[in-house]
Order: C-alpha cells, then sequence, then structure tokens
C-alpha cells in the first residue's frame, strides 16, 4: 500500500486508542440520555389531549428532519446567547441525546402500539391504574418488538459520535483531525479511524442480532 | 439587529446555500438510488464472489460513519491519485453511504415478493433476467417506496456534513454567518427551519405522491 | 445419484403410445422426509388424471416436480419422449442445464392454489406477459390470443382489471387463461379450487370441464373436490405416501375401492362434505 507508514501508525495508535474510550463514553452517555427521553416523548404523545399529541409529533419529526451536525452548533452556540455557557462535552451529549430520542420514540411508538388493546381493557377490568397499566402490563410487553430498533439506533449514535468533533469534543475523529493537522499525515489516521469504527460496530451489530434472538426465544416468540 | 434586517441581508447566502443543499441532495439521491439497486441485486446473486463483493461494500459503509467516509475520501484518496474536487467528494460519500443502507432495502424488498410469483412466472417459463426485471422488481419497488422516503429524509440531513470540507450548502452559510456576526440563534436557527420545511413540504409529499403514483399504475390503489 | 442409475434409463422414450408424461423410480426427499417414493406413473396423451389423498401424501409434489419448481433426488421425469429433469450427453443422462429445463418448461402451464397473478398488471397484460416476452409473439398477436382466451374463461369484459378488483373465481380463470395463452401441452391443475369460495367454485370447475370436452391437452389435477374429479377424469390416482396406493377409472375408484387405505380416506371424505 502506498507508503503507509507503519512506524508512524504505532506512534498515533495509542493516542487513538485512548480517543475510542471517548467515543465510546460519548455515545453510551449519548444512549443513556436518548433512552429515558425518548420514553416520555413517547408517552407524551398518549395524552387526551390531540393538540398535545400533534404538537409533541412536529416536535419529534423537526428533530428527525434536520441534520444533528446543525443541532451540535445550534445548542453549543445559541446557549451561551441565553447566559448559559454549555461545555462541548455537554452541548454534544444534550443534543446528540435529544437527536436520537426523537427516533427512539417512535420505536417505542410502535412497540406500544403492538401490545393488543385486549391487554388494555384486561387491566381497566382488574382496575389498575394508568401507571401500573403501562410498567407493569404494556412496557414490559411492548419492549421485545423494540429492541431491534433499539440497538440499531445504539450503533447508530456511536457511529454519529464523529459529529461531536466540530465542537471540540475529543473523541477519536478530532483525534484524527489533530493528528492530521500536526503532522500532514492523513492516510494512516484517517484509515485506522475507520478500521476502529468497524471493529467496534460490526461486533456490537451482531452480538445485538444474537441478544435479539436469544430474547425472542426466551420470551417464547419463536 | 431585528430577524427582518438579518434576512435582508444575509437571506441571499442563505438561499445560495439552500440551493446547493438541494442540487447535492438530488445528485447523490440519483447515486444512492442506482448503487442500492445494484448492490442489493448482487447480494442476491447465485455467485458468491459477487455476493461477497456487495457484502463487503454495505458492511464498510454502514459500519463506518459518514464523516469517516467523507474525510477519506476528500483526505486520502488524492494520496493514491484521484483527487476529487469537494463538491463531488460530498456526493459521492453521501450517494455510497445512503446507497450502502438503499441496498438492505432493495434486497428486503425483493425477498419479500410473495414466493409465489416467482413461481408463476417460473411457470411461463420466463428467464431469471426477465423474472426479476417484469415481475419482481415492479413489486419490490411499491413495497420498498415508504422506507424509501424516510432514507431520503436521512440522506438531505447527511449532505450537511459536507459543509466539513467547506462545499457551501446551507450548513456551511449558516457556520460562516454564525462566526462573522456571532448571531447564532438567528443563523442556525433559520438553517434548522429550511431543513425542516425541505424535508416535510418537499422530500415527504414528494414520496407520498410517487407511492400512490406507482400504486395506482400497478392497479393497488 | 449415481452414473449406474443414470444409465439405466433411456435417453428418450420412444415407440408407439409414449405417454406425454412419464415418472420412473423419481424419489423427492425434503431432509428425511420422503415425499415422492421411487414414483412410476404415466399420463397418455390427451389423458385427463386426477390425483387425490390425504395431505402429504406427494400429490402437490407431483405437478411441483413436473413444473421444475421443485428438484428430484432419484429417478428420471420425461415429458412428450424427452427427458425433463435430465439431458442427454449422447451416452448418458446428466441432470439438465438451464437451457434444457427452458426448453422443456415450454411444454407445460400451471396453475396454483393461490392464482399467482401479477398485481401489477392487467387481466390481459397478465395473459401477453409470457406470449410477448418468452415466446416472442408481437404485441398484435399476443393480444388477440389472450382476448380469444379471455373470451373462452369469460373474463373478456375484465380484461383491462388489475387482479386486487377481481373476485378469487375470477382470477382464477385469467391464471388459467395465461397458463393457455403459452400453448402448453401439459396442464397441470393444483388444487385450483381450494382457495375460492363455495359460490365461485363453480365457474372456475365449468372451466376446466370446457377445456376437457373441446381441447386434447393432458393434464394433471389435485383438488379435493371428489364429485369433480369424478365427473370429468379419464383417470384417478389415489397418493398414499409418495405412493399410488390405486388407481383406476372415476366409477372404480370412487365406486368400488379396492385398497383399505382408499376406503378409509374416501369415507372420511364423505363424512366431511
Amino acid at each position: 500500500m502506498l507508503n503507509w507508514d507503519w512506524d508512524f501508525t504505532w506512534t498515533i495508535l495509542p493516542r487513538l486508542l485512548s480517543a475510542t474510550v471517548n467515543t465510546i463514553l460519548a455515545a453510551g452517555l449519548g444512549y443513556a440520555i436518548a433512552v429515558v427521553l425518548g420514553l416520555v416523548l413517547a408517552l407524551l404523545q398518549r395524552t387526551r389531549s390531540p393538540i398535545f399529541t400533534a404538537s409533541v409529533r412536529e416536535i419529534i419529526e423537526f428533530v428527525r428532519s434536520t441534520p444533528l451536525v446543525l443541532q451540535v452548533f445550534f445548542v453549543f452556540y445559541v446557549a451561551p446567547q441565553f447566559g448559559i455557557t454549555l461545555s462541548p462535552w455537554v452541548a454534544g451529549m444534550l443534543s446528540i441525546g435529544v437527536h436520537y430520542a426523537a427516533y427512539l420514540s417512535e420505536v417505542y411508538r410502535g412497540g406500544i402500539d403492538s401490545v393488543p388493546k385486549g391487554q388494555w381493557e384486561a387491566a381497566t377490568s382488574l382496575n389498575l391504574s394508568t401507571t401500573r397499566t403501562y410498567f407493569r402490563i404494556v412496557i414490559p410487553q411492548a419492549l421485545p418488538p423494540s429492541l431491534a430498533g433499539m440497538g440499531n439506533y445504539l450503533v447508530g449514535i456511536f457511529k454519529d459520535t464523529p459529529i461531536l468533533s466540530v465542537i471540540g469534543v475529543a473523541e477519536l475523529m478530532h483525534a484524527a483531525n489533530s493528528i492530521g493537522a500536526e503532522t500532514y499525515r492523513f492516510l494512516e489516521p484517517y484509515t485506522l479511524v475507520g478500521i476502529i469504527f468497524l471493529a467496534i460496530s460490526l461486533p456490537t451489530a451482531a452480538l445485538i442480532r444474537a441478544f435479539e434472538g436469544w430474547m425472542r426465544r426466551k420470551l417464547g416468540l419463536t | 439587529m431585528s430577524y427582518f434586517e438579518f434576512i435582508s441581508q444575509y437571506g441571499e447566502r442563505i438561499l445560495s446555500g439552500t440551493l446547493i443543499t438541494i442540487i447535492l441532495t438530488i445528485i447523490a439521491a440519483a447515486l444512492a438510488v442506482s448503487i442500492a439497486l445494484i448492490a442489493g441485486l448482487m447480494r442476491l446473486s447465485p455467485n458468491r464472489f459477487v455476493r461477497s463483493v456487495a457484502a463487503v461494500y454495505v458492511e464498510i459503509f454502514r459500519g463506518t460513519s459518514l464523516l469517516v467516509q467523507l474525510y477519506w475520501i476528500f483526505f486520502v484518496l488524492p494520496l493514491f491519485g484521484f483527487t476529487l474536487e469537494k463538491f463531488t467528494a460530498g456526493f459521492i460519500a453521501v450517494g455510497l453511504n445512503l446507497g450502502a443502507y438503499g441496498s438492505e432495502l432493495v434486497r428486503g424488498a425483493i425477498l419479500s415478493v410473495a414466493r409465489g410469483q416467482w413461481e408463476a412466472a417460473l411457470a411461463l417459463n420466463m428467464s431469471g433476467v426477465q423474472r426479476m426485471r417484469r415481475i419482481i422488481l415492479p413489486q419490490a419497488l411499491l413495497i420498498m417506496l415508504p422506507p424509501w422516503g424516510n432514507l431520503m429524509i436521512e440522506l438531505l440531513k447527511s449532505t450537511a456534513l459536507v459543509a466539513l470540507i467547506a462545499v457551501a450548502d446551507l450548513t456551511f452559510q449558516a457556520k460562516q454567518i454564525n462566526s462573522s456576526t456571532f448571531l447564532s440563534a438567528q443563523s442556525f436557527g433559520t438553517a434548522l427551519i429550511i431543513y425542516y420545511v425541505v424535508a416535510r413540504f418537499l422530500i415527504t409529499p414528494s414520496m407520498r405522491w410517487l407511492e400512490r403514483f406507482m400504486a395506482r399504475k400497478m392497479g393497488e390503489a | 445419484m449415481t452414473d449406474e442409475t443414470h444409465a439405466s434409463f433411456p435417453l428418450r422414450l420412444e415407440g408407439a403410445n409414449v405417454p406425454m408424461v412419464s415418472f420412473r423410480k423419481v424419489t423427492k426427499r425434503y431432509g428425511s422426509l420422503v415425499v415422492l417414493d421411487s414414483l412410476d406413473l404415466d399420463v397418455a396423451e390427451g389423458e385427463m388424471v386426477t390425483i387425490i389423498g390425504p395431505s402429504g401424501s406427494g400429490k402437490t409434489t407431483v405437478l411441483r416436480t413436473l413444473m421444475t419448481l421443485d428438484s428430484i433426488n432419484d429417478g428420471v421425469i420425461y415429458v412428450d419422449g424427452e427427458p425433463l429433469t435430465h439431458m442427454s450427453d449422447g451416452t448418458k443422462l446428466v441432470p439438465a442445464n438451464q437451457r434444457h429445463l427452458r426448453k422443456m418448461r415450454s411444454k407445460i402451464g400451471m396453475c396454483f392454489q393461490h392464482f399467482h397473478l401479477f398485481p401489477h398488471m392487467t387481466a390481459l397484460e397478465n395473459c401477453m406477459e409470457g406470449p410477448v416476452n418468452v415466446l416472442g409473439l408481437s404485441k398484435k398477436e399476443a393480444r388477440e390470443r389472450s382476448e380469444e382466451l379471455l373470451r373462452m374463461v369469460g373474463m373478456a369484459d375484465k380484461r383491462d382489471q388489475h387482479p386486487s378488483r377481481l373476485s378469487g373465481g375470477q382470477q382464477q380463470r385469467v391464471a388459467i387463461a395465461r397458463a393457455l395463452a403459452m400453448r402448453p401441452k401439459v396442464m397441470l391443475f393444483d388444487e385450483v379450487t381450494s382457495a375460492l369460495d363455495p359460490e365461485v367454485i363453480g365457474e372456475v370447475t365449468g372451466v376446466i370441464k370446457k377445456l376437457v370436452s373441446e381441447h386434447n391437452l393432458t393434464m394433471l389435477m389435485v383438488t379435493h373436490q371428489m364429485g369433480f374429479a369424478r365427473q370429468i377424469s379419464d383417470r384417478v390416482s389415489f397418493f398414499y405416501k409418495g405412493r399410488i396406493e390405486e388407481q383406476g377409472t372415476p366409477d372404480e375408484l370412487f365406486g368400488d375401492p379396492k385398497k383399505e387405505r382408499t376406503q378409509q380416506f374416501l369415507s372420511a371424505v364423505r363424512e366431511a362434505v
């Protein structure tokens, strides 16, 4: 391969690997926010007010149809205008968390919709409270069909973390950019970043598929 | 500065950025659709080598980030003697990336056409190519159009990353205006709204129209 | 399959009274399940043979292997004197290649339980599809041929409708016209009335009766309509576990079944009705 420099590779690899830890951390934190906020967004769509539901839906649509990179810029640069200065990490976690919450809320919604109407009626006939109905009856049944989508977005959020480099979150892409700027060598850092991403996302995707299959078998769905 | 003043002063730049974004989206979409079709069919080929080539393409482009791919194509490919103009690098990266996702839609749709359709076409003694082209693909098209609608929105959003290699698209203009004026809410907010309008009132309705049009054409409406 | 077993089969069937369809020691397995068990079955030119039997007896597999939708594991099927599943390499039979299969398939037409009309084409387009794209007919010729056949099955007035607008019985009649438009020598009917509402079964069986009385087609039919089978068949074969348990004229088989399994099956069917 064209002047691939192995010595250089070994020099930058530790730096890239330590940045990978930040990438994984960013993906994990962002996903944690998205999982919880997504559920809130899904449940907010089930209120009795059609106007409220429609507004929540439109906000979700807005988040889903605008670029993450622009949302990251918006959060990072607009907050100071209102007197709140966010660190790159906080701004990054917030924007990626909200972005994926919008996607996950759709996954949950599909899951909740897949619970048969009879289950709600049975819960009502047992005089369960709404909260109990959700947490004891509906969500446990809505979860398995949501798992595939949730897994896909976990891999998705991981692959979107490089976007956080634009506001200086010191993740993998940011490290590769810095190396490129310092050494004027791009072949090794960018190729290594690609390989590291593949090395993580392919096994993760396979693991998620395996987990899904295991879950389905465990619940007697297949 | 009022928002009105902001628009009258920077409206032209925002508009030109929007235009670049739309053109980029259309070209990248054409590339993504063609590649998705080719790779999707290749993944169903009886030939193992052909299948593997397509699978490697799909796994690489789905397994890494678009930003990594974009930088690689723009900064690393020139080292191999392929220097691409930034606009070209932009639509190629977006097209290849979304094409990989699209190929899965193509493959899934083809596989979901009822098995009986294959058998009926075989019973009419149609060749493999005829079966695919005349019987299976038209039906698969109808099945895959709705998910393609979502993919087109993803594609529009993906084009925003080309701002990072200095293609003067909407995101790039917003960023430039922001750094010269510090009017972050106005510049980024306006750009966000434009993306939303393009997605919600241009792309989504056109895809819906296309779905209805195809459904009517195929007698299913 | 070994070359020895190939060698025992003739390269082609010759002489007087060559059957239109001939299964010679045909075995078909799905995994460890034997669906056709060294089956021998001949159908003469112009003959209408109905296959009956319990589910899993291999009756549909006979039609599917004949249409080459399923491959066989052993034996040879001949159509019109020529091997279908195999071809001659000059001295012995070897498994057929795609080219040979396409040549042989042109002799056979098939109608399915669930019609399988192409949903994106009108009734007329469904019928023209094969003649234009496979037989290479001009659009004009194909249209004339298809319109005539649609008239024959009583669907001329619906020729511009898509399948989604047609009832099951209407779809099945179009499917019959579509298969006939290819001018096959052998027609296969695989439970063509099983998916239909009772009140429209007659319109499909009516078309098949017309075919039997007016055309000299060789036909194989799998059906659960015992009355219909008795009316129109030249011969009825009762299948059990991948073999022919008993066969004869409709009157022999339905009127005076010899084998105990045949009797049990027929009385079970009668009770169900």
